[in-house]
């Protein structure tokens, strides 16, 4: 009986110690796979389209939007914004490599000396304090706008998320952790809907799978209601009964580190438009 | 097309907060309203109930609510489903109506009632 109870506490020890092992790139082919499994038809390219690569009739629709989107003139708002010399002479594109071009694609990251998530907006506002200038409301249409322009600038860049040292991979788990973790009332995960039943149907809403939801936004809602991936989390929550958190939160940074490490390997593009 | 589908969309499981007292009980409400009421059961959001030709547009993530006589010859175990679906299945999708007060016991009661005779 001794023997029976010690080698089921070893293999619960075993169990243990592998899922310690398991690192965020087992975490997102394990997680490839299970779409592949549920939704076999989708393409891992198209995951970036959301419930859009699961309905053929939605997705002519929004290519025909797409060819003249009414988002246009708020995204060239953006770029002017992107463009307009600080008091001092410099320009946003002084603050990232190569002017921009391509940065996005590799945020958020972990900065070891911050300790914490270096978000995209994050980049923004540190680039707005060093040279002087008013930093932006986090989730505001102005950061919206701003965002979805510099992100554009990396359109067809493929998502590059590292999670390197100590503190990356505490942050990238606590952002895991949180998407896995039920919440409130109704007792849902980010993952209840979005793992476990991508591609079904909740009333007519159909639910898009995580992987891809990272490296589209901001987006714009019915053409012209400019959100942000975080305030999408907010409505997520708020729609699921949910307590939501701050944005620009450590909970929200984590949660997007993860999420966007989860889009590693797929094309870059900002904005898009959603119903 | 904005408003109908945020509006939609935040219906679908949005807090009770705007109607909190719509479909409480004794004023009117009845186990197949109180299954529709996206602000207290929404089954519909997940469960289609082909016998009940009120039921329209529902989801698609729990199997069809139909037979229930023949799956469930136990009222109890019903009843228990509805209020804690974890307890037959901890990954299960479906929220704990009675275990979080998502539902009172009386109104659980309608709505088990309501379930029974589909
Ligand atoms: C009960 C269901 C449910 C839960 C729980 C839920 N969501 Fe959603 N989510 C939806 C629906 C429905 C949509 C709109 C359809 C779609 O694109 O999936 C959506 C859309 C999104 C989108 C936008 C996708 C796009 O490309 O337009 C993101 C990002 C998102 N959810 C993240 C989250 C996160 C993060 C959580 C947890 C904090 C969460 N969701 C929890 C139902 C849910
Ligand atoms: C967010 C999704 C969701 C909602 C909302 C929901 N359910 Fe379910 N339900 C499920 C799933 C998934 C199952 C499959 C079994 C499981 O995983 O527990 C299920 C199973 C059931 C079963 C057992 C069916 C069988 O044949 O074994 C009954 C009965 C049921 N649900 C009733 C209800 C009622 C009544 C409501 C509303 C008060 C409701 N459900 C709301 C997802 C949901």
């Amino acid at each position: 009986m001794k023997h029976i109870i010690t080698s089921i506490f070893a293999g619960f020890l075993l169990i243990a110690s592998l899922g310690v092992h398991a690192g965020p790139e087992e975490d997102r082919k394990a997680l490839i796979d299970h779409y592949k499994q549920i939704l076999p038809n989708i393409e891992f390219d198209d995951y970036v389209l959301g419930a859009l690569a699961m309905n053929p009739e939605a997705k002519e629709q929004y290519d025909m939007v797409m060819e003249f989107p009414a988002h246009e003139a708020d995204v060239r708002q953006g770029g002017v914004h992107w463009e307009k010399p600080f008091r001092n002479g410099n320009k946003f594109a002084s603050c990232f490599k190569y002017g921009g071009i391509n940065a996005a694609a590799s945020y958020p990251y972990f900065d070891e000396k911050a300790g914490r998530v270096i978000t995209f907006e994050n980049a923004i506002n540190d680039c707005l304090k060093v040279n002087s200038e008013p930093e932006i409301k986090y989730g505001s249409k102005e950061m919206a706008l701003l965002t979805a322009y510099a992100k554009s600038l990396s359109d067809h860049a493929k998502v590059n998320i590292k999670v390197k040292g100590a503190g990356a991979l505490a942050a990238y788990e606590k952002g895991k952790q949180f998407y896995y973790q039920r919440q409130g009332q109704l007792n849902f995960s980010c993952a209840t809907c979005h793992v476990d039943n991508a591609g079904k149907y909740i009333r007519s809403e159909q639910l898009s799978m995580m992987i891809g939801q990272a490296s589209h936004f901001p987006l714009f809602r019915a053409g012209t209601e400019a959100v942000t991936l975080q305030a999408r989390f907010v409505g997520c929550q708020k729609n699921t009964r949910a307590e939501p958190k701050e944005i620009n939160s450590a909970e929200y940074n984590n949660l997007e580190y993860f999420m966007s490490y989860m889009s590693n390997g797929l094309k870059m593009q900002t904005p898009v438009f959603r119903k | 097309m904005r408003i109908s589908s945020t509006v939609l969309f935040s219906l679908i499981l949005s807090l009770g907060i705007s109607i909190p007292v719509m479909a409480a009980e004794g004023d009117g409400a009845t186990g197949q309203s109180l299954a529709f009421d996206r602000n207290k059961g929404n089954c519909l959001a997940c469960h289609a109930i082909p016998n009940d030709a009120k039921a329209t547009s529902p989801g698609d993530i729990g199997p069809a609510l139909i037979g229930m006589k023949a799956r469930f010859p136990d009222r109890a175990k019903l009843r228990a489903q509805i209020w804690d679906a974890t307890v037959n299945n901890q990954r299960t999708s479906m929220p704990p109506f009675g275990r979080n007060k998502i539902l009172t016991e009386a109104e659980l009661d309608q709505v088990t009632d309501y379930i029974y005779g589909l």
